[in-house]
């Protein structure tokens, strides 16, 4: 059972862990099914390969994946755990949850767990629940997993989805600052525009997913950079002083024009949707745990995450890098 | 605003957006076929127009703009009196 913990001054990120499944689906492999080119995807959303699940591997499975590699980069013993957060909107059930489930495969013994479901916001959502938690002493460390199977969602012969969304899963460990540490995980700044709602739907459990591609496009164009901006100037940290920004990978076009907006040069921009493809709320804890692994990211260095999609929902914060 | 304004403010835009060069950027042409710009790139377009404009110009719009000169046309009629 978890007990309470004195408030931390701040909370920051231990580690990352990223799960990829090992099925490579390539534009080529999806002009054989839909109509549609790899020039066309490439131009269009920027992506050239992205992985999907087997059959019979669930959001649950992928969720241990990632959270067992970020548990083990932490250095903590499983029972150091006292809160496993699971984002998620693609499960196969609503019961049980996918964060009670994961966390008891990992050997965390009876932590508090819930699953949340903020779309492709859902890891910036969860990691600022994280912090919250930490900073009140509810938890002292918890494991973020954020884990999608899209494809339960995705009609295989539409070509305006299934072009784009994919699966896998990521995770972090959050834990309280050391003393004398700057804080790591800066304030959230979050949101929805539920006006906009019904342009990402799936209308119920028996149907695939919809989108309104070009109504999406407009909104994450143009309502987004401001929001990230914010995040910048709450975690009194400048844009030009970002090592990178990580922004859901929604699409190439939209995450290029986000970061024109802001003022981000090409290269910090995180383009893991390249082979990654759209994961949801996975993606930006897959390419975090990707571009540390990598060395792209230096250990202090300041990432922006930006979090948007169905809801409209969306949420900001500046972290740094473990 | 005059209806030569707003083409070279277009042609502006478009250059940025879409990288053709500007002096392309005529009023016959079409986005399409001619200018090769997809519906992402519109919409782009579309959003900068209503920046240096101030006339915004819908979803359900855009899709019938589909020469420059249609674009002309649909500032130059919704400006209002700019003059």
């Amino acid at each position: 059972m978890s007990s309470a913990f004195p408030p931390a001054r701040g909370a920051r990120i231990l580690s990352f862990g990223g799960y990829q499944p090992g099925n490579v689906v390539t534009n080529a492999d999806l002009t054989a099914r839909v109509d549609t080119s790899d020039d066309w995807i490439r131009s269009r959303v920027g992506i050239v390969s992205r992985r999907f699940a087997g059959p019979d591997e669930t959001v649950t499975d992928m969720a241990v994946a990632a959270g067992g590699k970020a548990l083990a980069a932490s250095g903590l013993p499983p029972g150091d755990i006292d809160l496993v957060i699971a984002a998620t909107c693609s499960d196969e059930a609503d019961i049980p949850n996918v964060a009670a489930v994961a966390a008891y495969r990992l050997a965390i013994v009876a932590p508090g767990a819930y699953d949340i479901n903020a779309a492709c916001a859902g890891f910036c959502y969860a990691l600022a629940s994280a912090s919250d938690a930490v900073r009140a002493g509810s938890a002292r460390h918890v494991l973020v997993i954020a884990s999608e199977k899209m494809t339960n969602w995705i009609d295989p012969e539409d070509r305006s989805t299934c072009i784009i969304f994919a699966d896998g899963a990521g995770a972090a460990v959050v834990g309280p600052v050391a003393d004398g540490e700057r804080e790591g995980i800066g304030p959230v700044v979050w949101g929805s525009a539920g006006d906009l709602a019904p342009r990402i739907a799936i209308p119920d459990r028996r149907s695939y997913m919809y989108q309104e591609g070009q109504a999406v496009f407009r909104w994450a164009t143009t309502a987004l950079h401001p929001i990230a901006a914010r995040a910048c100037e709450r975690a009194g940290v400048a844009v030009a002083d970002l090592a990178a920004f990580v922004p859901h990978q929604a699409n190439l076009r939209i995450i290029e024009a986000i970061a024109r907006r802001l003022g981000v040069p090409r290269e910090r921009l995180a383009d893991d949707i390249i082979h990654a493809g759209n994961t949801s709320s996975a993606s930006i804890p897959l390419a975090l745990s990707r571009m540390t692994e990598r060395g792209d990211l230096k250990p202090g260095s300041a990432a922006l995450l930006l979090g948007f999609g169905a809801g409209m929902c969306y949420a900001a914060q500046v972290v740094t890098v473990p | 605003m005059t209806d030569q304004e707003i083409l070279a403010g277009l042609a502006e835009i478009i250059e940025e957006i879409a990288g053709v060069p500007a002096d392309e950027v005529t009023p016959s042409k079409s986005f399409v076929d001619d200018l090769d710009i997809d519906s992402l790139s519109m919409v782009e377009i579309a959003v900068a127009a209503q920046d240096k404009f101030g006339v915004e110009i819908p979803d359900d719009q855009l899709k019938d703009l589909t020469t420059v000169q249609d674009v002309v046309n649909y500032v130059a009629k919704n400006a209002g009196s700019t003059a």
